[in-house]
């Protein structure tokens, strides 16, 4: 099982300048959280005071929270599949994987706020809405709520435990086969392949469901089958990058050195054909949408055109143009550079994706661009998870010691 | 009639790819060209190792790839446009790029059908890969588990290639004949 395992550099610390850099983002994030709330006083009947600051917390939270899921998922995958290419960056995958218990903690806090009314991000949690009579009546939203309420939180509860048990049994198992000297039965492998099996099971149906629930419920009176699809897709490419950026930067950093070019080769393959799958959703969605031209379909797209028009050219363009043009050619992929420019520049594109999915059924109209907000809250967030990742990395050997495909892994080139 | 070189032909069996790789960059370093690899599945990355330029096949690719978004632009227009505009969804097909969420699919479609379809053709064409055409397979084993390092050398180099093959663990190196070459005056 790797000669050479003595060799490496299995033990990870932070840099202390990385380290700070993660605080200082945090820093700057949560002051202009504050500033956000400060300044964002409300005007008009449905634009309600902190209305886009709270927007803005929930696309954050989502959106990081989105990228440890799909990195879950990604483990998973590797599981079901058997693949062996994955195995040197595995704990790298995992980190990511385990910044899920924060993110569904600060989903689960901005839900439970909701409820409480704090902030108005689903309109169907207004009191008196299913209430013929009340001033907050929506017969559309009334003929539904069968969907939301006690049933939408049995779900949401659901998916949170479900998601959490599946990442931690992956986990620990991983963690477990490194205490033994020799697992001579691959017993643990086996725990962790009948577990990945299981959660792309689960989780193709709790992806579709979850972002219906979580992001479609933001416009209730809408609706799209196709629309859990172009959520997880979206969520996958943003792992994929993160994933990619981390492992890189872990090389400069002298770590890493089992990982093989193709390795990295094959992580830029990801990026590049996940970038078309959301292309494809993307598209799919839209185009199906304007073809049709039904009145309550299209108002999805109507508000997003009037008012989110500029946001709406840059995320197709960020997230489609850019990285087809940039990430075709072989060198590119096996490029560190490139990959790390065009890796921030999706990466930020799928950010401003969900800003564009939650911002027109919340903030609505009142609208007036990107602005300091958005930015300050994507880096309190990013820093922490940088903070969450780095501190998971550091809690584990960055190898692992008992998986039949290590040495495959190892080698693996293309 | 000027001088004829002879060349031996030389098959290098090998039962793995790994010491195959291994002779090919010896071979290389020592200045002798490698005519050509058999092998019963692919092998990454040996393109550069045993000299074989960087494939054409990406250009060829690109230019099947326009034309078919230029075919399916072209049709669509005299379809949609030119010839019969209809009116569906109330969205009349007065122009072209009125409509052009409603055509994308279409050209993607044509794109990958031309681009593909050309490049399978062009690599049978190239290989000459052919109905009736006659399988060049020096040594049949190759198709099951042998791999096969196929020289054509004179006879100081085929001493070289033989001891380095041998070093690097072939099962056998076998002498096949000889070709002759008239030289080209």
């Amino acid at each position: 099982m790797g000669e050479h395992r003595g060799e490496y550099k299995l033990k990870f610390e932070a840099p202390k300048n990385a380290q700070w850099f993660a605080y200082g983002l945090m820093a700057v994030g949560l002051i202009s959280i504050i500033a956000m709330f400060a300044s964002d006083h409300g005007h008009g009947e449905h634009y309600h005071a902190g209305t886009r600051a709270w927007a803005n917390i929930f696309a954050g939270s989502f959106f990081f929270m989105s990228i440890g899921l799909a990195a879950a998922f990604f483990l998973g995958l590797q599981y079901a599949a058997e693949a062996g290419w994955a195995t040197t960056i595995k704990r790298v995958i995992e980190s990511v994987a385990l910044y899920l218990p924060w993110g569904l903690s600060l989903m689960l806090l901005l839900f439970i706020l909701g409820q409480f009314h704090v902030h108005h991000i689903y309109p169907w949690m207004a009191p008196g809405i299913a209430e013929r009579g009340h001033p907050n009546y929506d017969e559309v939203i009334a003929n539904k709520i069968g969907y939301f309420g006690v049933f939408w939180w049995i779900r949401t509860i659901l998916y949170i435990v479900g998601w959490l048990w599946f990442t931690f049994k992956l986990r620990n198992n991983s963690l477990a086969a490194d205490q033994l000297e020799i697992d001579v039965n691959n017993s643990y492998h086996w725990k962790n392949v009948k577990l990945g099996a299981w959660f792309m099971v689960i989780f193709a149906i709790t992806s579709s469901t979850s972002a219906w629930d979580w992001l479609m419920s933001i416009d209730t009176h809408w609706f799209s089958t196709l629309f859990g699809w172009y959520i997880f897709s979206g969520m996958w490419i943003s792992a994929l990058t993160m994933i990619t950026m981390l492992i890189i930067w872990l090389k400069k950093l002298g770590y890493l050195e089992f990982v093989t070019e193709s390795t990295i080769h094959d992580m830029g393959k990801w990026m590049f054909a996940i970038s078309f799958l959301w292309t494809y959703l993307y598209f799919s969605q839209f185009m199906l949408i304007w073809y049709s031209d039904i009145p309550e379909e299209v108002i999805y797209f109507q508000t997003r055109w009037e008012t989110y028009k500029a946001l709406m050219w840059t995320v197709l363009f960020v997230n489609f143009a850019f990285p087809m043009i940039m990430l075709m050619s072989r060198d590119c992929k096996r490029n560190y550079f490139y990959l790390m420019f065009v890796g921030t520049i999706i990466f930020i594109g799928h950010y401003l994706d969900v800003i564009m999915i939650v911002m027109p059924g919340t903030v609505g109209h009142a609208w007036t661009g990107l602005s300091w907000m958005e930015a300050g809250t994507f880096l309190f967030f990013l820093g922490l998870f940088l903070t969450v990742v780095f501190r998971t990395l550091s809690s584990a050997p960055l190898l692992v010691k008992n998986h039949p495909f290590l040495e495959e892994s190892l080698h693996h080139s293309t | 009639m000027g001088n004829v070189i002879k060349k031996n032909i030389i098959h290098g069996i090998f039962n793995d790819e790994v010491p195959l790789i291994e002779a090919c960059k010896k071979m290389r370093k020592k200045g002798i060209r490698i005519k050509d690899v058999f092998s019963p599945m692919p092998i990454h990355g040996i393109d550069p190792i045993i000299g074989v330029p960087r494939t054409r096949l990406a250009i060829c690719a690109f230019i099947y790839g326009i034309t078919g978004t230029s075919l399916a632009t072209l049709m669509m227009w005299y379809m949609m446009i030119s010839d019969w505009p209809n009116d569906i969804g109330g969205k009349p097909n007065w122009a072209y790029y009125f409509n052009v969420p409603a055509f994308i699919p279409i050209t993607f479609e044509c794109t990958v059908l031309c681009a593909a379809h050309g490049m399978a053709l062009t690599y049978l064409l190239r290989c000459w890969l052919l109905p009736g055409v006659r399988a060049k397979n020096p040594d049949p084993r190759t198709t099951d588990d042998k791999f096969m390092i196929y020289l054509e050398l004179n006879d100081e180099q085929s001493a070289v290639a033989e001891s380095i093959m041998k070093e690097c663990g072939a099962e056998e190196v076998n002498y096949k004949g000889v070709k002759e070459i008239q030289p080209a005056y």
